[in-house]
């Protein structure tokens, strides 16, 4: 009972950085409404690196855009809060805003985004624009939410650009998009997101174009400027591998819906919901037997991701799921159980 | 860059050679001269054919002479005295005819292509933003109409208004008493009073057309990553909009200049026949019917000249707009 009193409350209010409560965002589609958040609840705290995986279209992104107020029409967050503790500054003391509640094109929605809270996106080919130079687009961000001359804002962007390990960084500035390779333009998206040292820095899968190598490369820069600068980072991928080196605490997600959150090692050695099972069952691992012990062909979870005009009632997990109960399972969806360990899950496995 | 437009500027001269070859043979492929046809208007209007005052007329342009030496004569006075050649029908030099045609032509249809695109694109990009409103879909009809009634259509319905309604006379670009009166500031006040009318039914089209297209370049960028990262960015909806998005999406703007530019010679004819402009439309038309070669000739040269120059001029601005298609560094 304790433990489910302080749901929200990990650590210390003072280190809580961002508390997204019962987060619903639809898209009114003309087929039909599309749930693609069915009440998310989790808490990032200062400093922390938060994982959030899932297979495609769990809401994975659309959590990053409701956080950010960006989700693209015909979406829009229709229930909940995501609050947002601000640090104090010299200019205005400490505050919490709740971003569902913000006009999103208004200006202090508009000074979170990109000030407080930045964003690295998945495809770094079209993630920039074509027609304006590197430093322009970094300048602009700077320009936007630092209070600094245009001299300023360059040597920032300077200094950025150097910080990501790309080569001559001033020349880095005049050129276009389309001159710089995957791996580099990533590296100025990260440049460009951390140029206003922001508080909460939100990579939606910033690896997933990227071959390994490069991926490797810009997993320990992404670490490596944490250290520096201290944000929180929410880490969005479906590679479970990349969760494995880069995060402290795993948000699993299913069809809009947290299905198991608990710290890294509890994840990875002790998973409860039968999903996150079957996610780790499917990592291709060198020497392993598959779940039957005799071939070693890879486990794939079975069947797909239902349609997301007919959600099935229930577990949405149920018609995939080797441990789903008749009659239980396909009737209510369960709540978030809290385990020992604050390992908290979806499932009627651990009713009491 | 600017190796590159000399180069190009090089390459135009074989490329004007063989088009004024080409041109002048098209000239002479359908059967007979402008004799023939002088001789057959003649005849039609039952006046007496002279075949002396023929031969004489045969003479003097050289109409007699093989098709390489007549086309020889033409490029050479072009080449080095800047003559180009007799109107036969006119009884004039080319050069006199078609410089003041020629500069009306510019005149009004630059500034219906400018009126055409401040209106075009504020209203195509408020349609793609503000997608299936009630604006848009409105916008949407005026463009379908725009585009499907032929500007000849609306100059006669408006002279028709005009007369009927208002008793004015809104065909032409000068009041009777400026028609053939030398140039003068009352003259280009008198044009720029007169060149309204003209300009709109010109320009409505070319509008139409041009709210379609920024409406569908822009709704494809509207999506792109680029966009959601500028607006992550926290940068202000109009501006981000404007900056971004629209800034890539008028790329197919300056691709067509170089269709523009020749268009304003042959483009509006019909409508400048409906209204009586004196414009080069409907002399080009006359002198082709007429089999009037060296005014033919100049007119078919002028206009594949412009075709060209358009393109340098639309490749030159689209390296300038977008840097993906720049050559060199």
């Amino acid at each position: 009972m304790e433990q489910a009193r302080n749901d929200h409350v990990l650590v210390d209010t003072d280190e809580v950085l961002l508390e997204i409560r019962d987060l619903k965002t639809h898209f009114f589609m003309d087929q039909g409404v599309v749930h693609a958040l069915e009440g998310v609840d989790f808490t990032v705290n200062r400093g922390q690196t938060i994982g959030l995986v899932g297979e495609s279209g769990c809401g994975k992104s659309v959590t990053a855009r409701s956080i950010l107020s960006i989700v693209p029409p015909p979406g829009r967050v229709v229930q909940g809060e995501i609050l947002f503790h601000r640090a104090p500054t010299a200019d205005r003391p400490g505050e919490t805003v709740d971003m569902a509640q913000l006009n999103p094109k208004g200006s202090l929605a508009r000074s979170i985004r990109g000030g407080d809270i930045s964003m690295v996106f998945q495809e770094p080919m079209t993630s920039l624009s074509p027609v304006h130079t590197i430093g322009a687009q970094i300048i602009e961000a700077i320009s936007l939410h630092r209070d600094c001359s245009q001299e300023e804002a360059t040597e920032i962007t300077v200094e950025m650009l150097r910080r990501v390990n790309l080569p001559q960084p001033e020349g880095v500035l005049k050129r276009y998009p389309h001159e710089l390779s995957g791996g580099m333009r990533q590296r100025v998206m990260i440049a460009m997101a951390l140029s206003c040292q922001p508080s909460l820095l939100i990579a939606d899968e910033p690896t997933t174009a990227l071959d390994v190598t490069t991926q490797a490369q810009i997993l320990t820069l992404m670490q490596e400027l944490q250290e520096e600068f201290g944000m929180a980072i929410i880490f969005i991928t479906h590679d479970l591998g990349v969760i494995a080196q880069m995060v402290d605490y795993v948000v699993v997600m299913y069809l809009g819906e947290v299905v198991e959150m608990a710290d890294v090692n509890s994840i990875f050695y002790d998973p409860k919901h039968p999903y996150t099972r079957s996610l780790l069952h499917s990592i291709p691992k060198l020497g392993r037997k598959s779940v039957e012990g005799l071939t070693s062909r890879l486990t794939a979870i079975h069947g797909v991701v239902p349609d997301p005009y007919s959600i099935p009632k229930g577990c949405p997990y149920h018609p995939r799921c080797h441990d789903a109960v008749r009659g239980v399972c396909d009737t209510d969806n369960p709540t978030l159980h809290t385990l020992p360990g604050d390992h908290k899950v979806r499932c009627v496995l651990y009713d009491d | 860059m600017l190796l590159y437009i000399i180069r190009r500027i090089l390459f135009m001269i074989p490329t004007l050679a063989a088009i004024s070859i080409l041109s002048f043979a098209i000239i002479q492929l359908p059967p007979g001269d402008f004799l023939t046809s002088y001789a057959a208007q003649l005849a039609q209007e039952g006046d007496l054919v002279d075949e002396e005052e023929l031969e004489a007329l045969a003479q003097r342009y050289g109409l007699g002479q093989p098709v390489y030496v007549q086309y020889w004569k033409w490029i050479k006075g072009i080449a080095t005295k800047g003559d180009w050649g007799q109107s036969m029908e006119w009884q004039k030099p080319v050069a006199e005819l078609i410089w003041e045609r020629l500069a009306l032509t510019v005149v009004l249809s630059m500034s219906a292509l400018l009126v055409s695109w401040f209106i075009a694109i504020p209203i195509g990009v408020y349609s793609a933003t503000n997608q299936y409103s009630i604006l848009d879909y409105s916008m949407t009809a005026f463009s379908f109409i725009g585009l499907g009634v032929p500007g000849f259509l609306l100059a006669l319905i408006i002279l028709y208004l005009a007369h009927s309604q208002l008793n004015m006379n809104v065909g032409g670009l000068f009041s009777e008493e400026y028609m053939l009166a030398p140039w003068s500031w009352a003259k280009i006040m008198d044009m720029l009073a007169h060149i309204w009318v003209p300009m709109f039914i010109v320009a409505i089209s070319s509008t139409a057309g041009n709210i379609r297209i920024t409406r569908a370049n822009l709704l494809d960028e509207l999506n792109k990553p680029y966009v959601e990262t500028a607006r992550a960015k926290g940068v202000k909806e109009t501006k981000l909009i404007w900056k971004y998005p629209v800034r890539v999406a008028m790329n197919p703007f300056f691709s067509t200049v170089g269709w523009s530019l020749a268009s304003l010679i042959s483009g509006t004819t019909l409508v400048a026949m409906v209204l009586s402009l004196q414009t080069t439309g409907p002399m080009l038309l006359r002198s082709l019917t007429a089999q009037d070669m060296y005014l033919a000739g100049t007119f078919l040269f002028m206009l594949s000249t412009l075709t060209i120059i358009g393109t340098l001029i639309s490749d030159v601005l689209l390296a300038i707009v977008d840097p993906r298609i720049r050559l060199e560094q």
